[in-house]
Parts: C-alpha cells; structure tokens; sequence
C-alpha cells in the first residue's frame, strides 16, 4: 500500500504553466512583500505611515523574528 | 491550481504564524522584558526622561506580536506557494511533500539561519538607533547574497551530476556554497553594537528564541503545506485520469 501511495505521489499533479503562474506571482507577489514591508522596516529605515505607531505595535514580533529594529 | 494552492499558503501560513506566536511568547518574550529593563536601568542611571509609550507593553507583547508573527506568516506562506507552484516539477525533488519540506528549509537557510551568523537578531538595547539604516540595508543584502549563492549551488550540482555521481557533485555544490557565503561575509562590515553590561544570557537566550520562532515558522509552513498540496495534486490527478 505504501510502495503504491509512493508510486502515486512521484506523478501527481499538473506542473504549473508560467502563464498560469504569472498574474498571481505579479499580484499576490507584490501584496504579500507589502506585509513582509509593513510587518519587518516601515518606520525603521523607510517609512510609509510615518510617526511610530506601525513599529511600536509590531515592536516585539520585528525583535523577534530577526528583523533590525532600532 | 495555482489559485488553490496559493489559498493553502495563505492557511497554512496562518497556522504557522499562531504557533510561532505561542513559541515566540513562552521563550521570547521573557529576554525581550530582561533587555528593557537594562534598558530602562541604563536610562535611569544616566538620568534621561522615561520615553513616552506609544503602545503599551501589554500590548506589545500579546496582540502586536501576535499581529506581527501571524501577518508575516501568512505572507511568507503565500509567497511560499507561489515559489512552490513554479519549482513543482521542475527541479530534481520528487514528491509533493519532500518538494515542501525542502523548499521550506531553504529558505529557512536563506531568510534566517545564513544570515543570522552574520548579522543576528538582536533584543531591544542591543543595536545603535543611528545605524538602523545601515543595518538593515546589509541585513537584507546578506539574504540576498544567500540566495543568490543557494541558487548558484544548486546549478552547480545539477551540471556536474552526470559527470562526478550524486554525491561528489552535491560536495562540490556545498563547497561553492559556503565559499561563497565566507567571502561575502568577511567582506562585508561587521556591526558589534552591543552596550557595555548587557547581561549575555539574555543576549545568547533572545538570539536563540528568536531561531526558534522562526524555525517554527518554517516548520509548520514545510510540512503543513507539503500535507496540503498532495492532498490538492494526489486529487487533481485522479479526477485527470478519471478514477
């Protein structure tokens, strides 16, 4: 039964066409480093929202998760 | 099925920026209080003002760090996917979940772990505000030299498999790897920017927390997705095959 689940997983599944890829690559991409942005250095070397609201709040998680802070 | 499993990223991420909150809070939080409190005790000494608390610690602590590892893993798990539906089937790994697990420990490597014995993360006290800039500018580009230099590896082991067999051809491609890595690290500047007295448990103890939380973000994010997406590919092939 394992051997056949194996078999299974090393075909499984269509591979991905770039053209299928790229509109969520360019948009979810983009989106989702916007977060990374806010989460890890607005309000550190650049910012966006100004003041220090953003980096006060995420204060802790920036520390932690390895960002440079302050 | 790019749409699909970008949607299991984005949970999956969720699922793993709740458990690196739980991980960050119980191993993380207590230096992250140690380090203000010298903080603070240095401040006293030299008899400046109390900074003004825009966010409270209470918050800091509990919905700012949830808020922080939860939006982070959620995209990073997005991000994850889509890198994931490219490298699917395209490079040498068989298989949905160890395609999942491998992913996720490179960029573990690439993102955390390469970077960090370099330029660590550091608690608060730690770290001159005047060089944030600096820091962060050379923070990323060693992630990106990391990458760059991961990539690299991974063609040159592909180009001498045929020529030298699996095992001398990934020997070769850890060796340019780390080369790589030291060259670009003695090269580039080091930032020793912790003050006088800070107690060094605290330091070596948040240093290691902070692994911690993200290794558990990636953890979850390489197994949990790689659960997720054979489920998804294992269904999407026998619905083609019509069984």
């Amino acid at each position: 039964m394992s051997e056949v689940l194996t078999e299974r997983e090393a075909i499984a599944g269509p591979i991905v066409t770039p053209g299928e890829l790229l509109p969520y690559a360019v948009l979810g991409g983009l989106l989702l480093t916007l977060v990374v942005y806010f989460v890890g250095a607005d309000e550190g070397a650049a910012s966006l929202v100004g003041g220090g609201t953003v980096h006060e709040f995420v204060h802790d998680a920036r520390h932690l998760l390895g960002f440079p802070c302050h | 099925m790019v749409r699909s499993l970008l949607v299991r990223g984005l949970l999956v991420g969720l699922l793993a920026g709740v458990l690196a909150f739980a991980f960050a809070l119980a191993f993380g939080e207590p230096q992250v209080e140690a380090a203000i409190a010298f903080e603070e005790l240095v401040a006293a000494r030299s008899g400046a003002p109390p900074e003004a608390e825009l966010v409270s610690r209470g918050v800091q602590r509990t919905i700012g760090l949830s808020t922080g590892t939860v939006a982070l893993g959620v995209a990073l798990g997005g991000l994850f996917a889509l890198v994931y539906a490219y490298a699917y089937g395209r490079v040498g790994i068989v298989g949905a979940r160890p395609m999942a697990a491998a992913l996720a420990f490179a960029a573990f490597a690439t993102i955390t772990l390469v970077p960090f014995t370099k330029y660590p993360a550091n608690p608060p006290a730690v770290g001159d505000p005047a060089t944030i800039d600096q820091r962060t500018l050379l923070g990323f580009a060693m992630v990106a030299i990391t990458a760059v230099a991961l990539v690299a590896a991974v063609r040159v082991r592909a180009e001498l498999l045929a020529r030298l067999g699996a095992w001398n051809a990934a020997v070769v491609a850890g060796g340019v790897f780390v080369a790589s890595i030291a060259v670009a690290q003695l090269l580039l500047p080091s930032l020793p920017e912790t003050p006088p007295g800070f107690p060094a448990d605290v330091l070596y103890d948040f240093r290691l927390a902070s692994l911690g939380t993200n290794a558990t973000l990636w953890l979850v994010i390489g197994l949990g997705f790689g659960a997720a997406a054979e489920r998804l590919l294992v269904r999407s092939e026998s619905e083609r095959c019509g069984a």
